[in-house]
């Protein structure tokens, strides 16, 4: 591992007053960070550890549930108030990782955490997100693991997380910190898809910190359901997950939210299936033409082409489950 | 973290410790400067590293608490707590495998939590207490967890063992291991080559049936 500085700044407008620096990155949890640094794929001068800031809290606001950057995944994934009113977000967290790593890796960590795309961990191949213009191994590549919605020529690596996942469903919030003060985006808005800059991952620039997500009050913890399939039963990043969401009132859908993790570059939301869904009986069948529905526009790659109907097999069970009838 | 006075290094304001090392280094000469950080400095020399070559190979002070006792250690802030813990400590009883996070034979307790020693950088934990395998026994009496591997056959080349032993601890104090699925699951953390995952699932079970305090 190349060498670094390491700094451990007191207050969030110390972090905030190093963190703009070239080659400066902030360390959480360290599970992504420390990785790539030992595979020489991120190579930070200076390493700006902000566990010393007051960013642990879940705490119910007016409006919602708020999160501290620095919860750690295992802490919000057994918190009461999350299993009551977000079971979502804790059954998406209790499917990723193990609980040693759970324990070590955070809110804010687990979103910014980079795609685990073989390709952009192995420095001796070409790589878009990781040395741009390099190239894309993977589109004609090995490609297995890729996305099938929103790739470009440049990249069609996905993003990881299935913590993410979930609080796209939700409509959380993301909220950030900057030298000129606090700013708030959508979930949905915060990662990007790769186009001609697959380099960047998400909207946040350079200099600023997330301080926390806050998720809505809603009417979908009777009926939520995470499921995600992978190579192994666990430990394992998902093949293809989804996250469902209804609020069913005498068996007819409400409202329903939808996002699915493994098949882009960011959590990917199903906005259409979502509407296909409201005022419909909460059925199989519904289910089955609504996961059709959300598959418009994928695309399969060769390796990764089981994904086109692994999709909305996932959807329909994850909406079965959600729903109670499995 | 508590002990924060006594961890001046990187708490600083930065930059006003790098520029007056960077002009200290402006100064001085190469050679002076492998006087002072022998190994790593020449090496940084030979390969004509710039004025950052003081404050980056600087190695930090780091106190942490293992098994039970008091370390007071000087740290590359690359330095993984497993690394420490092997080389620096001699506590070889916790084992690389992976080195990425990907199969457990690291897991050490921190605090009383289960994490990967080898996704972990020393200087991090400073002001922590860390536990090991070799923390875990009381004199020549095993751990309950350790007595029960033994009882069934709970490993066979014993590579993975520690970190199994460890985070099985942590799963019993976690109350994560109320049925056989269950610790299935959150022993998943934890590979083993040889695959004794029926044997380890079973001493945990008689632990946790035992009621013995863990
Ligand atoms: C073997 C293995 C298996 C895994 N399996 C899964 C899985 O199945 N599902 C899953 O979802 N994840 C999985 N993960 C990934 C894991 O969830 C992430 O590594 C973790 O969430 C990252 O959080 P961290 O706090 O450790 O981040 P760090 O490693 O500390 O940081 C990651 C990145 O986030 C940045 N960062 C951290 N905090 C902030 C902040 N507050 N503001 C701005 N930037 C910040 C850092 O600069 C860095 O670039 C796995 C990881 C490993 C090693
Ligand atoms: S050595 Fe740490 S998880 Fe494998
Ligand atoms: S006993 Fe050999 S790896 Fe587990």
């Amino acid at each position: 591992m190349k060498q670094f500085q390491y700094l451990r700044p007191a207050t969030q407008q110390a972090v905030l007053d190093v963190i703009n620096k070239p080659g400066t990155k902030i360390i959480a949890g360290g599970t992504n960070l420390v990785d790539l640094m030992k595979r020489g794929v991120a190579t930070p001068d200076k390493l700006v550890d902000i566990n010393h800031l007051p960013l642990k809290n879940i705490t119910i606001t007016k409006t919602g549930l708020h999160i501290g950057a620095l919860a750690l995944n295992s802490v919000v994934s057994e918190n009461d108030l999350v299993a009551k009113k977000q079971p979502l977000l804790a059954m998406a967290l209790k499917a990723g990782a193990s609980p040693q790593l759970r324990n070590m890796a955070t809110v804010g960590g687990n979103m910014m955490q980079r795609t685990r795309c073989g390709y952009f961990y192995d420095t001796t191949m070409p790589c878009n997100k990781r040395v741009p213009g390099s190239g894309c191994g993977a589109y004609e590549g090995v490609n297995r693991m890729h996305a099938i919605f929103g790739g470009s020529e440049q990249c069609i690596a996905v993003h990881p997380s299935d913590m993410c996942v979930s609080l796209a469903a939700l409509d959380a919030e993301v909220i950030i910190a900057g030298k000129k003060g606090e700013r708030r985006l959508p979930f949905t808005e915060f990662h990007r898809l790769p186009g001609d800059h697959p380099e960047m991952d998400n909207q946040l620039t350079a200099g600023e910190l997330i301080i926390g997500v806050e998720i809505p009050d809603n009417n979908f913890s009777k009926n939520s359901y995470y499921l995600k399939v992978r190579d192994r039963q666990s430990y394992a990043f998902a093949l293809v997950s989804v996250a469902a969401a209804l609020d069913i009132e005498n068996g007819i859908i409400q409202h329903a939210r939808l996002a699915m993790g493994g098949v882009a570059h960011k959590p990917w939301r199903l906005f259409d299936a979502e509407r296909s869904l409201i005022g419909k009986p909460a059925s199989e069948d519904n289910f089955k033409q609504a996961a059709q529905l959300a598959m418009q526009g994928a695309k399969g790659y060769g390796y990764n082409s089981f994904k086109l109907k692994l999709g909305p097999a996932t959807i329909a069970e994850a909406l079965k489950h959600a729903a109670g009838l499995v | 973290m508590e002990k924060e006075e006594s961890f001046h290094g990187p708490d600083i304001e930065p930059d006003v410790e790098d520029s007056s090392r960077r002009n200290f280094l402006k100064q001085s000469s190469l050679l002076t400067a492998v006087a002072l950080t022998p190994v790593t400095a020449l090496k940084a020399a030979e390969m004509r590293v710039d004025d950052k070559v003081a404050s980056v190979f600087e190695k930090l002070p780091l106190k942490m608490e293992v098994n039970g006792k008091q370390q007071n250690l000087s740290v590359e802030p690359r330095s993984t707590l497993l690394d420490i813990l092997r080389e620096q400590l001699d506590l070889t009883g916790t084992k690389k495998g992976c080195d990425h996070g990907q199969c457990g034979a690291c897991t050490v307790h921190v605090d009383g939590k289960r994490i990967n020693s080898c996704l972990t950088l020393g200087i991090m934990m400073n002001g922590k207490k860390i536990t090991t395998i070799e923390g875990l026994a009381k004199g020549d009496q095993l751990h309950p967890m350790q007595e029960a591997f033994i009882k069934h056959d709970g490993f066979q080349c014993g590579y993975c063992t520690p970190g199994q032993i460890m985070s099985a601890v942590a799963c019993i104090r976690e109350g994560h291991a109320g049925s056989e699925q269950e610790i299935r699951e959150y022993m998943s953390g934890n590979i083993c080559r040889c695959g004794a995952y029926p044997n380890i699932v079973n001493a945990i079970l008689e632990v946790k049936d035992g009621g013995q305090t863990v």
